[in-house]
């Protein structure tokens, strides 16, 4: 492993009443790509939301850094400017706030620069043209009436342009037919090689994996890690789903 | 596009410096026929004015002060000065505009705006017009703007004396009648029959006198087939006691004609804004209402569209956004008088830190306005629990034959939302900022650039703080 940017230890979290994460502890180095697979309900979104703080989960336990510093006592927008992204399961509509006018505010507040407009228009067009998104999409309201697919590739759009050092992929894949996988997949896949970003990429199947490097998978199963493997692992899960996970951990309950 | 949403070094002083005031004259504050009868010989009104003045003085003394909406109760007659002279005679030049003054109007961005964008301005300081100017193109092709007082006493008389107050009489309301008796300033426009103006003309009032009044007439007649873009501006700085805003504006939409009336108003938060605008509409012809309304402590502005001529359609395009101290009591009328008529009203309100908006609408079909179409939508947005915002509509349907729709929606900011824009490296208080925004984006894309900028500017301005 390269310098470990991303450093999760013993991990409790909880939503209201209840206990999702246990005990979680999981490391990323810098440039590669890991995979967190595992049932639906497992906590592997609540996983994903934790890392970039979203108020409505609570750290009961364990310690985050990333990048080598607390990553708990930083708000939402300082992850976010130290380089974190997530790429959301359900992206909220915004309506008046234009996809381009957007990302160039969080471009402007990230950097705290004035962007120049021919430059970001150039960009933003560029990266349209790998996800085969019309450029009018650029001046439409921020996912609203977009389509599921639409949403997930306006996500992947914003990955492109702003750049971040370690990104959350939360089922950027699900509800997506092939074409769709095909080009998001191909979006990830620049933001891996040319912009050598971290990745951690969540999901229940393994579609948008077949085109991508994979450094590590891990399994969580009931809010717990229940293995850690390589690549190889995939094509396990793939064959043979989480059963042996499930029946695995009730062994050891048993 | 560039500017839209995000625009550096907000400056609240803007808006909130004030000169010293150095006003040749002030009329002794209170209301009486003396007082009127002054004013009137002060403007030198034709008789027939001034014996309207003193006419409307009678009307506001007989009908009764209003038992509905916002407390105007802080508001006295008796301390308000209804008449101040600037110590200016109207320009057409800024190079003769006295110091203090034109720097007012520079520090509100006007003379860049006229340069770079306008076809004609007016600059209205206190009481009356301090500056005026119309550019030659706009000039030649029979455009008429100019302020009402020389209008008056110039070819254009005759046409004023037949549409001044017939619109809004003085017996329309208390504060109708009141600015019947003691209005001064504002503007005239007539645009000939099919007269196309393609940039705007644009009107600026500012009230700098402390505990005084403004009542700007604006009359403006569009021939058949001619359009027209009149955008107004309005700010005054804070004082600790009332000041009062009762203008009139007075449309007159010719056969096939359009014209688009644009307000931003900011009035500083002791003003009571008791403004009354209406548009008599003809055949074919349309008006379309843009409004943001962010200042004053209690407005009462109803837009009202007649109307009148087959075929004639409204549109009203409105935010409201009602912060500490304010009761914003917004919303437009419509009356359908003819067939095949439409109008489309399309709202949004924000209230915050305990401020109360209310939108208001009245929507009247006649009986003989068949085939006639109405849609009304309003949407509120409670930035906190202690604010309020409440919704009226009211319709008044005469004939089967009309098809009328009607839409209201009240939320809170979703924390998701909030959730959302800050993970790609917003601050809260710009994520909330910039959710506003585009909440009241439905005035916003109708407004010219510059004018967009200033309405996000005031958005801002509201939005910093919210955050604890």
């Amino acid at each position: 492993m390269g310098e470990e940017l991303l450093k999760i230890r013993e991990l409790d979290v909880r939503a209201e009443e209840n206990q999702i994460l246990h005990g979680v502890s999981l490391t990323i180095g810098r440039g590669e790509t890991h995979v967190l697979m595992g049932p639906n309900g497992a906590g592997k979104s609540t996983l994903g939301n934790v890392l970039m703080g979203n108020p409505q989960y609570r750290v009961t336990g364990g310690s985050i850094e990333f990048a080598g510093r607390d990553l708990l006592s930083q708000n939402v927008d300082e992850r976010a400017k130290a380089g974190l992204f997530l790429s959301f399961q359900n992206p909220v509509e915004v309506p008046g706030v234009s996809l381009s006018n957007f990302i160039r505010s969080a471009l402007e507040m990230r950097s705290g620069e004035r962007i120049r407009m021919w430059e970001f228009r150039k960009k933003i067009h560029e990266s349209l043209e790998v996800l085969n998104m019309d450029s009018s999409y650029a001046d439409r309201d921020l996912n609203v009436g977009f389509s599921g697919g639409e949403k997930k590739k306006a996500e992947i759009l914003q990955l492109l342009m702003l750049k971040p050092v370690f990104a959350i992929l939360d089922e950027t894949d699900s509800g997506l037919d092939v074409d769709a996988v095909r080009t998001v997949s191909r979006g990830v896949e620049e933001y891996q090689k040319d912009k050598k970003g971290t990745l951690l990429i969540i999901t229940h199947s393994t579609r948008i994996l077949e085109a991508l490097h994979v450094d590590a998978v891990h399994v969580l199963v009931e809010g717990r890690i229940v293995e850690n493997g390589d690549a190889g692992l995939i094509s396990e899960i793939n064959e043979n789903g989480f059963e042996r996970f499930l029946t695995q951990k009730a062994a050891e309950e048993g | 596009m560039a500017e839209k949403t995000y625009v550096e070094d907000i400056d609240r002083s803007m808006y909130d410096f004030r000169f010293e005031e150095k006003d040749a004259w002030r009329i002794d504050a209170g209301l009486s026929p003396e007082i009127v009868e002054q004013i009137s010989e002060e403007k030198n009104d034709p008789d027939w004015m001034r014996d309207f003045r003193l006419k409307s003085l009678e009307i506001y003394n007989s009908i009764p002060m209003k038992d509905w909406g916002p407390s105007i109760e802080g508001l006295d007659m008796e301390h308000i000065a209804t008449y101040v002279r600037p110590n200016a005679k109207m320009a057409d030049n800024w190079d003769a505009v006295p110091d203090d003054i034109k720097e007012t109007f520079e520090r509100l961005g006007i003379p860049e705006a006229e340069r770079k964008s306008l076809a004609g301005v007016g600059a209205q300081y206190d009481s009356e017009l301090v500056y005026h100017n119309v550019q030659d193109f706009a000039v030649k092709q029979g455009v008429v703007y100019t302020d009402i007082e020389s209008a008056l006493h110039g070819e254009y008389g005759e046409m004023i004396r037949d549409h001044f107050m017939k619109l809004v009489p003085p017996s329309d309301h208390k504060f109708a009648a009141l600015h019947g008796a003691v209005w001064s300033g504002g503007s005239f426009v007539y645009v000939p029959d099919g007269v196309k103006l393609d940039i705007p003309l644009q009107s600026y009032f500012r009230l700098n006198a402390k505990g005084a009044g403004q009542f700007e007439h604006t009359l403006i007649i569009l021939g058949k087939g001619s359009s027209l873009h009149f955008i107004e501006g309005c700010s005054a700085p804070k004082y600790n006691v009332a000041n009062l805003h009762a203008g009139c504006v007075e449309l007159f939409v010719g056969a096939n004609a359009s014209l688009r009336y644009s307000t931003i108003e900011n009035w500083s938060k002791n003003m009571y804004n008791l403004n009354t605008k209406r548009a008599l509409v003809e055949e074919g012809g349309r008006i379309e209402w843009v409004s943001g309304s962010f200042g004053s402590h209690v407005s009462y502005l109803y837009p009202m569209s007649v109307l009148h001529g087959r075929g004639a359609r409204s549109e009203f395009t409105g935010v409201t956004f009602a912060g500490a101290g304010q009761n914003l009591d917004t919303g437009c009328k419509v009356v359908h008088a003819a067939p095949d008529t439409s109008s489309y009203v399309n709202t949004r309100s924000i209230s915050k830190g305990g401020g109360i908006s209310t939108f208001r609408s009245a929507v009247v079909v006649q009986e003989k306005a068949k085939n006639s179409r109405s849609s009304v939508s309003c949407e509120s947005l409670m930035l906190d629990s202690e604010s309020r915002s409440d919704t009226i509509p009211a319709m008044d349907i005469r004939t089967r034959q009309a098809d009328i729709g009607h839409e209201a929606k009240i939320g809170r900011i979703s924390d998701d939302a909030v959730f959302y824009l800050m993970s790609r490296g917003l601050p809260e208080d710009e994520a909330r900022a910039l959710i506003v925004s585009g909440f009241a984006d439905n005035v916003g894309k109708e407004l010219p650039l510059e004018y967009a900028v200033e309405m996000n500017n005031l958005i801002r301005l509201e939005m910093k703080g919210t955050v604890g």
